[in-house]
């Protein structure tokens, strides 16, 4: 194994798979980047190589902020998730802090209705949602889809931050009973802040599932200036047969690029997120 | 520490005082359920009732604006005789079956290459979960584009290693078409699968290779008989998962195809959207909107007992 030959094998077994792999997995955004710097004039033609950039230009960045409402959408996104996933956790925390510390009667009955809340697909709800939001007359309004995205976050930061809070040892809080504290002030003071890296699991998968929800946004959000860049980027750089390419790339890379930083932040937050979902159940 | 713990739970109990305001809001009982009960509200108010009330509609010949009337089972009927609706029916199972098997093999196959010792490999599993994390409308865009009618770079790589120009239709031929929603969807969830599954084998004890291969047991066998029965609970999991979200998938199909060509692509979600949204049929849309909650809610009630029974 510590001969040349071995090691070689070794890299060949190791990146040959995973070299495949992340091929696959990036030149969809390859593409959407080389695409967004292209002129027109490289786009359409189909003798250039076009797995290159020849002549590289700005001009779709500076039409998509100047000519559609990019940057208002982009602002609509970010509130909306965050509104959303703030509201999400803090319901998550009031459903999973007595699931996972109280015994009371009916506690697994509830741990199981929410799991399986957080299984219901946005298919199976959106027309009655959609039918309930007309005549609470919050159609093209923020708030339409800062009160539906919820629906399925908070049971899912709920599930996840049980997960969590199982897993932080109880002494803390029960010094603080014996010291007489109630069980408020328990959660608020001792509890909570030893969740942050919970929080922040939980923060970052709302946040990017906020981003990400279409189905609510496309039928509640008809106004333009109340889009989310999804909608947005899907109902006018499609205008009819005719595709602005070069604009379409711009704003999926940009639309890409919040969840992106943020998530390269936390990744590891994340993949902690991630397999505690199915690992540790 | 554990022997310890006991009696300090029992100490940790503090005698309640009789019917004081503070001693009844600390019963366990009592917090637990003021507490829940925002957002227990929430989610009856905002996923009870439109799920009752979806019901309700879809025994309605409710349209867009008009008052429905009730009109018992025949929305369903005229669902069953519908061929567009079965035809989604079997476009749904296809799509689902298709995609989750390649995002099971797929996935293995990423979390076997994976956990193998290398530099930068937090980098690259970072990198692998990419297509998870963007936007699905978004990448979906980018593959349009990608299989554009007259400027795909897909076909002029074909074309470059020798297919004839112009090489296949992806979007306008009805089979191609399927095949690439099933090919983006695996896209999009294999790094789920595959990065899940890898945490599964990373918490596989080397002692039992060391023993497997003492006894004897090839690579195979290694595979076969400790790795995947110990994997089995968590590819059970996330298939399960995938399974649901993939049968109840919208956004990718809306935007790469809407269905088409001639309802080859169309699902469940998508049928029901263009029967609710495009064509104002409430009802009906509903009605073909919960023709998904049979298989579903055997689904959802399935993993739910799983993941309480693990």
């Amino acid at each position: 194994m510590v001969t040349g030959y071995g090691r070689l094998e070794q890299t060949v077994r190791v990146w040959l798979p995973v070299g495949f792999f992340l091929v696959v997995a990036l030149f969809p955004f390859y593409w959407m980047t080389i695409t967004s710097i292209k002129p027109d004039s490289e786009l359409y033609n189909r003798h250039l190589m076009p797995l290159l950039v020849h002549n590289p230009t700005l001009k779709h960045y500076i039409d998509l902020l100047t000519q559609t409402h990019f940057l208002l959408w982009t602002w609509n996104t970010m509130l909306v998730a965050i509104v959303s996933t703030g509201i999400s956790l803090v319901l998550g925390v009031m459903l999973a802090y007595p699931l996972a510390r109280m015994r009371f009667a009916g506690a697994g009955l509830i741990a199981m209705t929410v799991a399986a809340i957080y299984l219901v697909p946005q298919p199976l709800l959106f027309i009655p949602l959609a039918d309930v939001i007309n005549r609470l007359d919050l159609g093209n309004t923020l708030t339409a889809v800062i009160l539906t995205y919820p629906t399925m976050l908070v049971p899912f930061c709920a599930w996840l931050l049980l997960g969590y809070f199982k897993t932080v040892p109880k002494e803390l809080e029960e010094a603080a009973r014996i010291d007489g504290a109630s069980r408020l002030q328990t959660m608020r003071r001792i509890f909570l802040p030893l969740c942050t890296p919970g929080f922040i699991s939980a923060g970052i998968f709302a946040f990017t599932l906020s981003q990400n929800e279409f189905l609510y946004a496309l039928i509640f959000l008809t106004r333009s200036s109340v889009r989310t860049v999804p909608v947005g980027v899907i109902a006018e750089l499609i205008r009819g047969d005719v595709f602005y390419w070069g604009q379409l790339m711009a704003g999926a890379l940009l639309g890409s690029i919040p969840v992106a930083i943020i998530y390269s932040f936390f990744v590891e937050h994340y993949v902690a997120g991630l397999t505690s979902g199915s690992v540790k159940g | 520490m554990s022997i310890r713990s006991e009696p300090l739970v029992g100490l940790a109990r503090p005698p309640r005082p009789a019917l004081s305001r503070s001693g009844w809001l600390d019963r366990e009982a009592v917090f637990s359920w003021l507490m829940m009960a925002p957002p227990l509200l929430f989610l009856a108010g905002l996923v009870g009732y439109p799920l009752v009330y979806g019901i309700l509609l879809s025994l309605q010949d409710r349209a867009v604006a008009k008052p429905g009337h009730f009109v018992g089972l025949r929305n369903f009927i005229a669902d069953f005789h519908d061929p567009i609706f079965w035809r989604v029916a079997v476009n749904t199972v296809v799509y689902t079956v298709a995609a989750t098997l390649l995002k099971m093999v797929g996935g293995l196959g990423l979390a076997l290459a994976m956990n193998q010792h290398f530099r930068v490999k937090n980098l690259v599993r970072a990198l692998l979960l990419l297509p998870f994390i963007v936007p699905t409308v978004l990448s979906t865009v980018a593959w349009m584009w990608m299989l554009d009618p007259a400027f795909s770079v897909v076909n002029r790589l074909l074309i470059g290693i020798g297919v004839s120009p112009p090489g296949p239709s992806w979007l306008g031929n009805p089979a191609l078409a399927m095949f690439s929603i099933i090919m983006i969807n695996t896209w999009r969830g294999l790094p789920f699968y595959g990065i899940t599954l890898l945490a599964g084998l990373q918490t596989v004890p080397p002692e039992l290779y060391e023993a497997a291969t003492i006894d004897g047991a090839s690579g195979w066998h290694r595979f076969r008989f400790v790795t995947l029965p110990l994997l089995k609970p968590i590819i059970l999991i996330v298939t399960l998962f995938s399974v649901i979200f993939t049968f109840a998938d919208f956004q990718l199909v809306y935007v790469l195809t809407h269905g088409g060509p001639n309802n080859a692509t169309n699902l469940f979600a998508t049928y029901a959207f263009d029967l609710s949204m495009g064509a104002g049929q409430l009802g009906l849309g509903a009605s073909v909107a919960l023709a998904m909650l049979p298989a579903l809610g055997l689904l959802i009630v399935a993993l739910t007992l799983y993941m309480r029974k693990s």
